[in-house]
């Protein structure tokens, strides 16, 4: 298999994708079929359920699923239980609700749809409401009902790609970094892993289906061995997988500079003999969550995000106020630990084509200020509506010519092309070295800080065996060397993987100054 | 004893049974006859409220069957369905064992049990292990018969039970049902079309029309009396019938 994915990766993706999957059907058969018997039975109560299991089809899948994070996380609190919001049961939950629509219909369709004389039969020789259910409605309504169930495995199957988002580990994980790192042969891969997946098992249930329809043993029999075997499958341990040690569960948000990041400190600890576990693609607000709730134990995150979105604070302080400040205060709230900054910042910065920064003399943003009325402005999206661009501008008073926002990638072309003169990048943006782009000073300190934060969770930090297998990793990245690793891995030629550039840049830890 | 007073039902405001008032004795062989959607059926389904009647009373040995538990108290009747109804996931033998199962019996006399059933309506033992789309309509007519006798109970409903047979078989197997009636001391109530059929199995014939009762008498009576019209019409048929094959025997 081609050097982005190992067939040992492919293979621990695909059995945690079945076992979600399967998990999930399951859990909506053992709600779906009571629900479905009360529907038939009742025709008050037929209609409104109906009704919401289609509304709960509605929302989107990925919007299901990040929702059951908070709602779990809030049973938690409310309860006092350890109930765990990331990963494997808010997966479940959501891709189980999603599962729902299918067999309750069919469900409901089998038994209603069954030959009213034969139930007049079963009423008639004396049959209670569970006999009538076990002896002739079940039995006849079985196809249909297993027709509903296949369609309720495909969907999750196809879903359960989502999964990844909310820490649980999935085809959809080299789906989502593949699209994140331009990956497109990962992409390929996690999309035809999961097709395959769901063919085979659509097969499988259609087997069963025919089996039950034309009362053929033999073809149910085949079709249950092959089940059997599948949950087997799932259920067996991957050869090469460590399965002693503390797990200590690594957290990582959804591009390339955390993926490799989050290698990187899998690595050390794998090698200081822990089991590990990796929870990609979290969405920014759920990641630190995430951490402060124990369901991930170490993960990398940023001053600045941490203090406009965790601490909610708007105004700017130096870098080493803000660092004390965060240090003190997620500890104290939140039981989390920062063990250290890596050594390098992912900041907001104004990046210009060397010559032409040194053509106009503009060496800070002081000097952009001046320069403006004469330059044109690229930023991404979102920039010019965030504080940073606000304090920017209240500090300095920039007067561009033009200013326009693009998507990321756009954003680049157009400063390469000339169509802009200046663009709001991220510090440790591979393009920055590869591009020969200068990023301006910033002497007024108007854009805040954004070193990279190694966090812990107390338990973590406790753990003195792995505390000292990351300290190293504090002040060891320069920015230089991750603008490098995160290029060779975004770059559209000559790729490598997060796995790759982890590697490069352990190799390069015991050069680097401490 | 089933024992009617003034009994309604209505479809769609339409009477279908309509102020029915009747007793039938423990041990009595009734007939019901009557042009089709008479209500017939209704009236019989009435009995083990498969079909709730609007007002009036039905008592099955004294008990109003409105306040009787309805499992106990279609298990103590055997129903023969005009439509049959087996259920086709089931094999024969299956479909005649479920009332004994129903009722907890021990699967182990069920394969005698089952040959024994299937004799009393003249089938093979070995048409057991048949599904019933395996089977004729008479056939399967018969499967039914045998899966209401199967519970042994004492009271036998039949709606057209006979319907699918050919007119050997259909004498024959009324002859030999006559006959376990009162082995058994049965209380049988038949739904037929077939006047001759009534008049020669019955100890009582039951004419009903839109719902009510318009003769309720023996079979010598009802042929002999000056019923009206309707009831003379349906009698008149099955006599001159019987006539036309008379003389066709003697070669007139
Ligand atoms: N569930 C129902 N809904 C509405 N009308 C019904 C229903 N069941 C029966 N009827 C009507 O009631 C009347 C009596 O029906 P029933 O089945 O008792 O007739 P029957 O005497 O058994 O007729 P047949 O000899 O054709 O079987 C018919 O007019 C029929 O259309
Ligand atoms: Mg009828």
């Amino acid at each position: 298999m081609g050097g982005s994915v190992s067939w040992a990766e492919l293979a621990r993706l695909a059995q945690a994708h079945l076992f979600l999957s399967g998990s999930a059907v399951l859990a909506a058969i053992l709600i779906g079929l009571p629900v479905a018997i009360l529907a038939a039975r009742n025709r008050r109560v037929r209609a409104p359920l109906l009704g919401a299991i289609s509304l709960l089809q509605t929302i989107p899948g990925l919007a299901l699923l990040a929702l059951f994070y908070p709602l779990l996380l809030f049973l938690a609190r409310a309860s006092g239980w350890p109930i765990p919001a990331l990963g494997f049961l808010p997966a479940l939950l959501a891709l189980a609700v999603y599962a729902l629509l299918p067999i309750v219909r069919n469900g409901v369709a089998a038994i209603r749809g069954i030959d009213p004389a034969l139930t007049e039969a079963a009423d008639g020789l004396g049959m209670t409401g569970g006999q009538k259910l076990r002896l002739v409605e079940l039995p006849l309504g079985a196809p249909v009902i297993l027709a509903g169930i296949r369609t309720a495995a495909v969907w999750t199957i196809g879903t359960a790609t989502l999964a990844t988002t909310i820490g649980q580990p999935s085809l959809g994980d080299l789906i989502f970094s593949g699209l994140q790192t331009e990956d497109w042969r990962r992409v390929l891969i996690g999309c035809l892993a999961a097709a395959a997946l769901a063919i085979l098992v659509d097969a499988t249930l259609a087997l069963i289906e025919s089996g039950l329809a034309t009362r053929a043993r033999a073809r149910l029999g085949a079709g249950l061995a092959i089940l059997l075997a599948a949950l087997g499958l799932t259920l067996a341990p991957i050869p090469g997988a460590a399965t002693s040690g503390r797990l200590v569960v690594i957290g990582a948000k959804n591009f390339s500079e955390q993926y490799i990041l989050a290698q990187l400190i899998e690595n050390r600890l794998r090698v200081a003999g822990y089991r590990t576990e990796r929870r990609d693609n979290l969405g920014s607000a759920i990641a630190y969550r995430a951490l402060a709730a124990g369901d991930i134990g170490v993960y990398v995150d940023y001053a600045g995000t941490l203090w406009a979105n965790v601490l909610r604070r708007t105004d700017t302080p130096p870098a080493d106020a803000m660092l004390r400040t965060l240090g003190e205060t997620l500890a104290r709230r939140d039981g989390v630990q920062v063990l250290g900054p890596l050594g390098f910042e992912n900041a907001y910065a104004f990046a210009m084509r060397r010559e032409r920064a040194q053509a106009l003399g503009i060496a800070t943003l002081a000097d952009l200020a001046r320069e403006a009325p004469r330059l044109r402005l690229g930023t991404d999206l979102e920039f010019l509506s965030r504080p940073e661009w606000q304090a920017v501008e209240a500090r300095y008073r920039p007067a561009f010519r033009t200013m326009r926002p693009y998507s990321p990638t756009f954003m680049y072309r157009a400063l390469a092309d000339g169509s802009v003169d200046v663009i709001s990048a991220f510090s440790s943006d591979g393009r920055i070295a590869a591009m020969d782009l200068v990023t301006l000073g910033d002497p007024l300190g108007a854009l805040p800080p954004y070193d990279a934060l190694l966090l812990l969770t107390r338990t973590a930090a406790a753990d003195p065996r792995l505390v000292a297998a990351l300290r190293p990793l504090v002040g060891a990245i320069p920015i230089e060397r991750m603008r490098e690793a995160n290029w060779t891995v975004d770059r559209d030629g000559d790729k490598r993987t997060p796995a790759q550039a982890a590697r490069w840049l352990a190799a390069g830890l015991d050069e680097a100054p401490k | 004893m089933i024992s009617f007073a003034h009994v309604c039902k209505r479809y769609d405001g339409r009477p279908v049974l309509d102020d029915i008032t009747l007793t039938i004795p423990p041990g009595a062989f009734v007939a019901l006859v009557g042009a089709s959607g008479a209500g017939k059926t209704t009236l019989l389904k009435a009995i083990n409220r498969l079909t709730a009647i609007d007002s009036g009373t039905i008592t099955v040995d004294g008990a109003d069957i409105a306040t009787q538990p309805l499992v106990g108290l279609r298990r103590r009747i055997g129903y023969v369905f005009q439509g049959v109804g087996l259920f086709p996931h089931m094999s024969v033998a299956e479909n005649v064992w479920l009332a004994p199962r129903l009722a907890g019996q021990p699967p182990a006399g069920r394969d005698e049990r089952v040959a024994e059933l299937l004799a009393m309506v003249s089938l093979p033992a070995d048409l057991a292990a048949r599904y019933p789309r395996q089977l004729s309509g008479g056939q399967a007519q018969r499967v039914g018969f045998a899966r209401a006798l199967a519970a042994g109970p004492a009271i036998m409903l039949m709606d057209e039970p006979f319907g699918a047979l050919d007119p050997v078989a259909r004498a024959e197997l009324g002859a030999a049902y006559r006959a376990l009636h009162e082995r058994m001391g049965l209380t049988s109530l038949l739904v037929t079309h077939d006047m001759a059929e009534a008049l020669i199995l019955a100890d009582r014939v039951i004419v009903l029309g839109e719902g009510r009762v318009l003769a309720d008498r023996t079979p010598r009576a009802l042929m002999q009396a000056r019923a009206e019209p309707g009831i003379r019409a349906m009698i008149d048929a099955a006599l001159a019938s019987a006539a036309r094959l008379d003389a066709l025997a003697r070669g007139d």
